[in-house]
């Protein structure tokens, strides 16, 4: 063991965008190791969508009808899941504080993590949805819209939920906490996203619905990353 | 010399409860400020003050002249804090670790030159393996590797880094810090042991 440092010379500054990227793929890397947590949010909501069918029985007509609002309730649903822990686990380690400590802005690091959060939950979720159109018989060109509204919609989902989460950082019960933070807000979300597969099964136009999902996502996107940051700033004090 | 860190009346309170009032202190380039107390005096909380993650509840700190909560990220430029908690994530191995936290900090660090760094801290062979089955002490190690990087941050804020160290970590860290206060850097520390840096002149002494 020798005093001298391994690197006297100065290393290069580390950019915004470098940080950033550095705090994404270190999320995207503690995912894939624990891929359990992962996955257990997936096979949630295709175990609770799936329960429906075989619940309320094989009336065709009356599947296709509900099959909107089911797999959104479940997404939302599964979607909480790995939100309790979004923030929880780094608080625990003390990598929040380094966060906070770090020479980039905490709203930006905030959404490298939002945008790792939704590849490692909402982007699953909404690949899986077509399979779940098929238990609900409903028509390919339904599950396309199922598809697209779950890929503009999930998105919000992360980014209120984060909100969510950095509100509760330390407080006992977040894991229930957060959902009842979070679900309230997502009901515009909800309620948009299930009528756009209803508008598409009904033969009415899908774009009023999806610029309301994309005006959605725009305005999460700009406010919650700042809502968010000053929530763990207060969190960790 | 105009100090680089400064305290002006500088109040704590936590949970209802005054722990300091009107803390005042001033330190130069290349001066260690230790800060002593007993348990519950408020040693941690005025180092995350020191970092601004606290905000005081009186009174201000300035690094080089300016408020630290106007710096903001400017700030996390110039400054390494090690808290308690050792800042590792368990499924990660030590070198992972450690650039990470340099990233953060700001500092674009090679995997080379952190793998180098984690064998000055006596951690060779030990680099690859996830952060859960390293020893309390290694853990820390692998947190204080940081310091061995960070010669271009000018303030080390370290709460109780000798703790869980072994003689032969504790005077690789003594060193460390020596040469961050030759460089004219700023240490500030707690410590309950007295340590390797004793006989070092420019020390600033805070009783809490």
């Amino acid at each position: 063991m020798s005093a001298s440092p391994a690197a006297d010379a100065a290393p290069a500054r580390a950019g915004v965008l470098d940080a950033m990227r550095c705090l994404f793929v270190r999320d995207l890397r503690l995912a894939l190791r624990r891929r359990t947590d992962t996955l257990s949010a997936l096979v949630f909501f295709i175990l609770v969508a799936s329960l429906f069918p075989l619940g309320v029985g094989p009336e065709l007509a009356l599947l296709r009808s509900m099959a909107p609002g089911v797999v959104w309730v479940a997404a939302l649903l599964a979607s909480m899941l790995s939100l309790g822990r979004m923030f929880a686990d780094d608080h625990q380690d003390g990598t929040l504080e380094q966060m906070l400590l770090a020479a980039c802005p905490l709203p930006l690091l905030v959404l490298a993590k939002i945008a790792a959060h939704w590849l490692c939950s909402g982007l699953l979720l909404a690949l899986a949805s077509p399979l779940l159109a098929l238990q609900f018989d409903l028509g390919a060109a339904d599950a396309g819209v199922l598809l697209l509204a779950l890929l503009l919609g999930t998105p919000v989902l992360s980014l209120v939920g984060a909100v969510g989460a950095a509100l509760t950082v330390g407080v006992r019960g977040a894991a229930v906490l957060v959902p009842l933070l979070v679900l309230p807000l997502c009901i515009p979300v909800l309620i948009f996203g299930a009528a756009a597969v209803e508008a598409s099964r009904s033969g009415m136009g899908v774009a009023g619905h999806f610029s309301l999902l994309a005006a959605f996502l725009l305005l999460s996107l700009v406010g919650a990353p700042w809502a968010t940051a000053a929530a763990l700033r207060i969190a960790v004090e | 010399m105009a100090p680089l860190l400064e305290l002006r009346a500088v109040a704590c309170v936590r949970g209802g409860r005054t722990l300091f009032t009107g803390l005042d202190c001033a330190v130069a380039a290349g001066q260690l400020l230790r800060v002593q107390g007993a348990n519950g005096a408020g040693k941690t909380s005025l180092l995350r003050m020191l970092c601004g993650l606290l905000p005081p509840a009186q009174g201000r700190i300035l690094w080089r002249g300016e408020s630290i909560a106007d710096l903001a990220e400017d700030f996390g430029r110039e400054l390494v804090y090690l808290g308690h908690a050792a800042a590792l994530k368990d499924d990660l191995n030590a070198t992972e670790n450690l650039l990470i936290a340099c990233q953060l900090g700001g500092l674009a660090v090679a995997p080379a030159a952190a793998r180098a760094a984690l064998q000055h801290a006596g951690l060779s062979g030990r680099d690859r393996v996830p952060a859960r089955q390293l020893s309390q002490g290694q853990r820390r190690r692998v947190a204080l590797a940081r310091l061995a990087l960070a010669a271009a941050a000018p303030l080390w804020v370290l709460d109780e880094p000798f703790n869980a160290l072994d003689t032969a970590a504790a005077a690789w860290l003594g060193g460390l810090v020596t040469q961050q206060l030759g460089r004219g850097g700023v240490v500030v520390l707690t410590s309950h042991q007295p340590l390797a840096l004793d006989g070092l002149a420019g020390q600033v002494e805070l009783l809490l």
